[in-house]
């Protein structure tokens, strides 16, 4: 019998040489004749480890990681086909301690399941909300998704089951799913992971979601960064049609629901709702003003949902376990899990998910081991470009919406970016202001101009010119696009200008804080 | 290296028939010319305008606001290299300006041989393992100079 060895094919995996792993296992295995299987899951979200090589033994699956293609003869060697003693062994996955303190929901299958086998799926508990829904009926999907409390995952957190009841509530003759999948925030990848690991589950939340609104049709929006993801998705609804869980009378009820991936074409404002259903029905990416909603007037005018691939993914728990079941999860009025992405100068960096309410420090500082430069933290953007950054005197707060949004700053789409001491706060705060201009949609003043007017003020603060006349410019310039913006990108924008300048004010040669020893 | 074809009007014809039973089937049309031809030439805004019975400044509105599509063919080799905030973060300051030296342009121009075109990209998706680059579609991540060295050298053969 032939032994079966996992490789990923999680984009993360393959940047970092996957592919060439899987050759190199494949000739060594050859030369040696030892029948081996090789298939490509997803990751499980342990990034440093990664391209991590797992394989199965009597005694479970064990892993192996980073492994470069120049390790693998000595991995033969070390016998680890049969899980033998290496530098790189890890042990089995599910007991490292990165993954044993998480609280898998969402990412529960993500790099344990081949990401196009349907069967796979199944037996791990796939589409067992969906066969839930259809016994529920659409009122009580939305009445269980408003027990969940789940609340948006692309940055808003605005509560899923409200959005989705105006959509069931709303006339129209053709309703849409919208999954916004595009996930340009810097320091992001949970949707592409979910799409390349698991993304059956992405089709199942869609599925429940058109059969709680009465919608036929579903998009997938992402970007044409994500070639990965898009082909694994393309493949898993191929394979869910096939199997009748796409398509007209759905598992064999009277639903019907099919789904397509559609591509941007790198505009970050693409991720906007409103600018993403006019670029889906191709046009400019504009944003739209509101009202209407796009849950009354949508894409192409019709009702539509639009949700990020987080939220999608999370409701097939919900159905299938209950909402009061997720609840349980986090704090406040932040329910349920978040996966949380640590990412920049990070030494264990990846996917964690976990219930609401974990300290940033704790992410940071245990969870990720600091930084990968060895040097002391700075600060964290946390959220995205649009994202503040929190200084290391604020690593208390808890990952909350509120609780954020009290220090002035935001979860968004549970990105974290670590930055060391080396960290030049004037450059991050104009590359913010620069990352604004070029990809404001244009519609509005304070955004496509104020964000020029940003740089250039930025760039005499740093040459040193009239450094207070220009701070406070800068300042009420940043109010100006706070309060005038139409969009969160225009709006938002000043919170990273803002909490560089505040939290680090003698890198922009004003005086120092008082309280930033607190 | 990516293998595109010379400008055919009657081949462009096939492309957007492929696509014109989509609903909203303008980005993937644009996404498919790209594809075949290397960049979205002038010649077909008239044809898309007609076949989607929308005005020429229209198409060429869409075509303008997006970044990835090209008026221009690019270089044999097209080198995107991530700029964002966690690839700032992780050291992408200094292997961008290394690769702006090593070719001798800056990001978004061309060698003047016309081998590479280099860019800036915002993000993909790979920031846990950042610095992170793309060469003609085939992603890098853990960036160091030596790893940035061997893919300008393959852009440049
Ligand atoms: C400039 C800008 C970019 C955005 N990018 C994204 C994105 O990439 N993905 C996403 O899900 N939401 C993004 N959003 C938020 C969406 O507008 C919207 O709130 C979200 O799709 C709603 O889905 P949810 O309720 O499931 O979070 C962005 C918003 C703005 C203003
Ligand atoms: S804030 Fe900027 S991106 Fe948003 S609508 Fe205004 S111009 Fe467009
Ligand atoms: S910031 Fe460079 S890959 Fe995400």
């Amino acid at each position: 019998m032939s032994i079966r060895i996992y490789v990923p094919k999680d984009a993360c995996a393959i940047a970092c040489g996957a592919d060439d792993v899987v050759a190199a296992i494949q000739a060594a295995a050859l030369a040696r004749r030892e029948p081996v299987e090789i298939v490509r899951n997803g990751s499980r979200g342990m990034l440093w480890l990664e391209p991590m090589v797992e394989v199965v033994t009597p005694e479970g699956r064990i892993a192996y990681g980073p492994v470069e293609e120049a390790d693998v003869e000595g991995l033969f060697e070390a016998g680890f086909l049969a899980g033998g003693a290496h530098a790189l062994r890890i042990g089995k996955p599910e007991e490292h301690p990165f993954l044993a303190k998480q609280t898998r929901l969402t990412f529960a299958r993500c790099g344990i399941i081949d990401p196009a086998s349907y069967s796979d799926y199944v037996a791990m508990g796939g589409y067992k909300g969906l066969e839930r829904a259809l016994a529920l009926g659409p009122a009580e999907i939305i009445e269980e998704v408003k027990k969940s409390g789940l609340r948006g995952r692309g940055g808003a957190g605005f509560p899923t089951a409200i959005k989705w009841k105006t959509v069931a509530d709303a006339q129209g003759d053709r309703k849409y799913i919208v999954c916004n999948a595009d996930e340009g925030d810097s320091g992001t990848f949970a949707d592409r992971m979910i799409m390349e690991g698991d993304p059956f589950e992405l089709i199942e939340g869609m599925t429940i979601a058109g059969i709680a609104v009465g919608a036929t049709k579903g998009y997938v929006y992402t970007r044409s960064e994500y070639p990965h993801a898009i082909a694994a998705m393309e493949k898993a609804i191929e394979v869910a049609r096939a199997h009748g869980m796409l398509g007209v009378n759905i598992a064999g009820s009277a639903y019907s629901f099919d789904m397509e991936v559609r591509m941007g074409a790198g505009a970050y404002v693409c991720g906007e709702e409103t600018a993403l259903l006019d670029s889906l029905e191709g046009k400019r990416g504009t944003v739209r003003a509101k009202p209407p909603l796009p849950a009354h007037k949508g894409l192409f005018q019709k009702p539509t949902v639009i949700n990020n691939v987080l939220s999608l993914t999370a409701v097939p728990h919900i159905l299938a376990d209950g909402g009061e079941k997720y609840a349980n999860f986090g704090m406040g009025r932040s329910r349920g899990t978040m996966p949380i992405q640590i990412a920049g100068n990070v030494r264990y960096g990846g996917l964690f998910e976990t219930a609401f309410g974990i300290p940033l420090g704790e992410l940071i500082n245990d969870i990720g081991g600091g930084t990968a430069s060895g040097k002391p933290v700075k600060a964290a953007q946390v959220g995205g470009p649009l994202g503040a950054y929190v200084p290391t005197w604020q690593f208390d707060l808890p990952f909350d919406y509120e609780a954020f949004a009290a220090k002035d700053a935001l979860i968004g789409h549970g990105g974290i970016v670590v930055f060391d001491e080396t960290a030049d706060m004037p450059k991050m705060a104009r590359f913010a202001m620069e990352f604004c201009s070029v990809e404001s949609c244009g519609k509005c003043t304070p955004c496509r101009i104020g964000s020029t007017r940003g740089v250039e003020l930025m760039d005499r603060i740093m040459a040193g010119e009239r450094v207070e006349a220009n701070l406070a410019t800068l300042t009420d310039l940043c109010q100006t696009m706070k309060l005038g913006s139409l969009c969160a990108l225009g709006g938002f924008t000043p919170y990273p200008v803002l909490s560089a300048l505040n939290h680090f004010p003698e890198e922009f040669g004003a005086p120092p804080r008082l309280e930033a020893a607190e | 290296m990516p293998h595109y074809e010379p400008w055919s009007e009657e081949r462009a014809r096939t492309v957007i028939a492929e696509f014109a039973h989509l609903e909203g089937p303008l980005m993937p049309m644009l996404h498919a010319i790209q594809e075949t031809f290397g960049h979205v030439p002038d010649a077909i805004v008239p044809m898309l305008a007609e076949h989607l019975n929308i005005s020429r400044a229209e198409v060429h509105g869409v075509v303008t606001f997006y970044h990835d599509f090209r008026h221009e063919p690019a270089g044999r080799h097209v080198l995107k290299i991530c700029r964002a905030e966690a690839c700032q973060a992780a050291g992408g300051d200094a292997l961008a300006e290394h690769a702006e030296h090593k070719l001798g342009c800056k990001l978004g121009e061309t060698t003047a041989d016309g081998r590479v075109t280099v860019e800036p990209i915002y993000c993909l998706g790979l920031c846990a393992t950042a610095p992170s680059a793309m060469l003609d579609g085939k992603i890098v991540a853990r960036l160091n100079e030596r790893r940035l060295d061997t893919l300008i050298a393959e852009a440049q053969s």
